[in-house]
């Protein structure tokens, strides 16, 4: 097999780039991080994908080019077996680039279930210590762990967002919390953990308050990089609303990249949940973001907010079933398709409308 | 007189048509089709489906839309896949979903599932199934599909009139696009009619397709997405064409990564022109003829340059 060529880059998704820069560089990589994606890095992604593909081919495509100028000769991604578009996005990204004239290696990450030999040969390309595999098991149940940490926290700022006393006291405290977790070492992450956890819990709230709470599904980039969404989660927490996020990384991961290589279908209960609507896997994220609209009363929701990159296949196909459940189950969806033309006035505006109906319909309701 | 079948003028009919016109025949039902596209069919399909969604599966509602007090059932199955490595595009995927919360008052739908990944006689279960839910036995629904299949023999419905011509041009695309002269606004008449032969991807056969080049390193997922691909690789690797034109559609998920490879390959292999094509619910007669009448004039050009220096 061919060396690795170094130094190695991989896309932006929020908590999992200071974790997987950490990882990648104790197994000896030369790593260039990515940076949070800008207004440049989406004009400079827009202006070299095609137009229909989807949000976040295009910020990955700008996010790889800035990579690429930085130095970064390998690009370390997720594969996928369809039907949904992202798992032709490393091969297309791929010829995009060297059409472009860089010269750049892709290695992707393809679901273990498929072909554990090709799964194993991938991880073995990024130890380029030559660890035994126990000691990489050890590293990567390290990182585990501080993303799950990282995702508890995340949680968190979510509930203490629109209970705080001071505006803005709980978004320090979760900046507080992410620094000292991505920070601590090995021995040290027991401790960091539980300091963050204090940190947190040290932000006055208001233990009266009864916040509206908003459930948000869609498709995962969208919902997980606060870059590509305009921070709508932090939108709805400054109304006053407590945001129930459908789904963290780590929860993702553990469903379709463990459970699903030893055999189990992760998230049976949503995907239940959302036959009567849809009957059918489609790929992405499609029967996911049905399925917990219909658990969404059960959640305790007052309504769902769905974020959907502009074509998005899967989004479309449940975005167009999400009506007749609205209408079926009493739940209040707002649906917003989200590109680079995307303005932040426009999303606060509907935002604050569907914030307004919700608290509205909770008084008359009581 | 048996049950009223209803089939949409749409999607899979392009393919699939007669195979289901003769199995409801046998079984003793009477086929009724939507009528050719109209201004009012995709007027229908924009009003009932979501606006996000491209104008093939827009158009898919407005046929439905023009057969609902015409029909006792409805006949739009779920397709998933037909080959072993592929599947349908995902809003074919959940194309029985999207009709069924769509519209509020539907006739009885046959949504069967056709999977023919599952095992090998998977066909006679999705044939048997569907007899079932017009109430027809086994040894009928066999007899059924055993003369709908004998139908494949006689071609593909959109086989096209001879024409003659001095140039050929290929018009790569899914066949919903190509052979519906509403929606492309008779892409294929009016090449016909500047004296070009068009060549359309049912004009390969299947092993021809599936001996060309991929473009990328992982087969395409989608079933008809990979036969454009190959259809155009083929053009573009034999020269067996003067130019390829793609045929997509606005917002066409499958075809933003289809679109990219074809015009990253025609490139790199230079020798064949290449255009895009795209089609939404707004295209204009004027706009499509100027651009196949530049797209013609330039290859004739070419042509010219080429034989005065040689």
């Amino acid at each position: 097999m061919p060396k690795l060529r170094q130094p190695v880059g991989f896309p932006y998704l929020g908590t999992v780039v200071p974790v997987a820069t950490e990882l990648l560089k104790v197994l000896g990589n030369e790593v260039v991080p990515p940076t949070r994606p800008t207004r440049r890095t989406i004009n400079l992604g827009v202006s070299s994908s095609p137009e229909f593909a989807c949000f976040p081919l295009k910020i990955l495509m700008g996010t790889y080019l800035e990579l690429v100028q930085r130095g970064a000769a390998t690009i370390v991604a997720t594969g996928g077996v369809g039907p949904c578009r992202a798992g032709l996005y490393a091969p297309l990204h791929e010829k995009m680039l060297r059409s472009m004239g860089y010269d750049v290696d892709f290695l992707v990450f393809e679901p273990p279930r498929y072909s554990y030999t090709a799964f194993y040969n991938t991880v073995g390309q990024l130890n380029a210590c030559n660890y035994s595999v126990p000691r990489i098991w050890q590293e990567l149940k390290y990182a585990w762990k501080k993303l799950l940490a990282l995702d508890e926290a995340e949680k968190r700022l979510h509930w203490l967002r629109p209970r705080e006393l001071k505006r803005g006291d709980a978004d320090r405290a979760y900046h507080a919390a992410f620094n000292r977790i991505t920070s601590a070492c090995k021995s040290d992450l027991d401790q960091a953990i539980l300091e963050a956890r204090a940190g947190l819990d040290s932000v006055e709230i208001d233990p009266g308050r009864k916040p509206l709470r908003i459930g948000i599904v869609g498709e995962i980039y969208v919902v997980l990089e606060p870059a590509s969404n305009l921070g709508i989660e932090k939108m709805l927490g400054d109304l006053g609303v407590e945001v129930v996020r459908s789904m963290f990384i780590t929860g993702w991961t553990r469903d379709n990249a463990i459970l699903d290589s030893a055999g189990i279908t992760g998230g049976v209960d949503v995907k239940k949940a959302a036959r009567r609507y849809l009957d059918q896997m489609i790929g992405g994220h499609g029967q996911e973001s049905v399925g917990h609209a219909v658990l969404a009363k059960k959640h305790g929701l007052d309504g769902i907010v769905q974020l959907a990159p502009f074509t998005c296949i899967p989004e479309i196909v449940s975005r167009s079933v999400m009506t007749r459940l609205s209408e079926d189950l009493d739940v209040p969806i707002m649906t917003f398709f989200i590109d680079e033309q995307t303005g932040e006035a426009g999303v606060k505006t509907r935002l604050e409308a569907f914030v307004d109906m919700l608290s509205r319909k909770k008084k008359i309701g009581r | 007189m048996g049950l009223v079948v209803g089939i949409p003028r749409a999607l899979f009919y392009y393919r699939y048509y007669p195979i289901w016109e003769r199995f409801f025949r046998e079984l003793g039902a009477t086929v009724v089709c939507s009528p050719p596209t109209s201004r009012a069919i995709v007027d229908m399909g924009a009003r009932e489906c979501i606006a996000e969604a491209c104008i093939p599966i827009k158009l898919y509602h407005g046929h439905v839309a023009a057969l609902l007090d015409k029909v006792d059932v409805l006949f739009i199955p779920r397709l998933v896949s037909v080959r072993p490595k592929a599947v349908f595009c995902p809003k074919f995927l959940g194309l029985p979903d999207m009709v069924k919360n769509s519209f509020k008052h539907l006739p009885r739908v046959i949504d069967v599932r056709v999977d023919l990944r599952r095992g090998p006689f998977e066909l006679l279960r999705v044939a048997e199934a569907v007899a079932r839910c017009i109430g027809a036995g086994r040894s009928r629904a066999l007899y059924a599909l055993w003369s709908a299949l004998r139908t494949l023999k006689s071609g593909y419905p959109s086989a096209q009139p001879p024409a003659e011509g001095d140039l050929r041009v290929a018009v790569v695309g899914y066949p919903y696009e190509v052979h519906d002269p509403y929606v492309n606004v008779g892409t294929l008449e009016k090449l016909r009619s500047l004296g070009v032969v068009p060549v359309t991807v049912e004009d390969l056969s299947q092993r021809t397709l599936n001996s060309a080049p991929n473009p990328l390193r992982k087969h395409l997922f989608w079933t008809w997405s990979e036969d454009t691909v190959h259809a155009a690789e083929y053009f573009f690797q034999t020269k067996s064409v003067d130019g390829v034109i793609h045929v997509t559609a606005f917002g066409c998920g499958p075809d933003a990564i289809v679109n990219k490879c074809l015009e990253i390959e025609s490139k790199k292999t230079g020798a064949v022109p290449f255009m895009t094509l795209m089609i939404d619910e707004h295209t204009g007669d004027a706009g499509v003829r100027t651009r196949l009448e530049a797209f013609v004039d330039m290859i004739r050009r070419q042509r010219s340059v080429a034989g005065c220096r040689s």
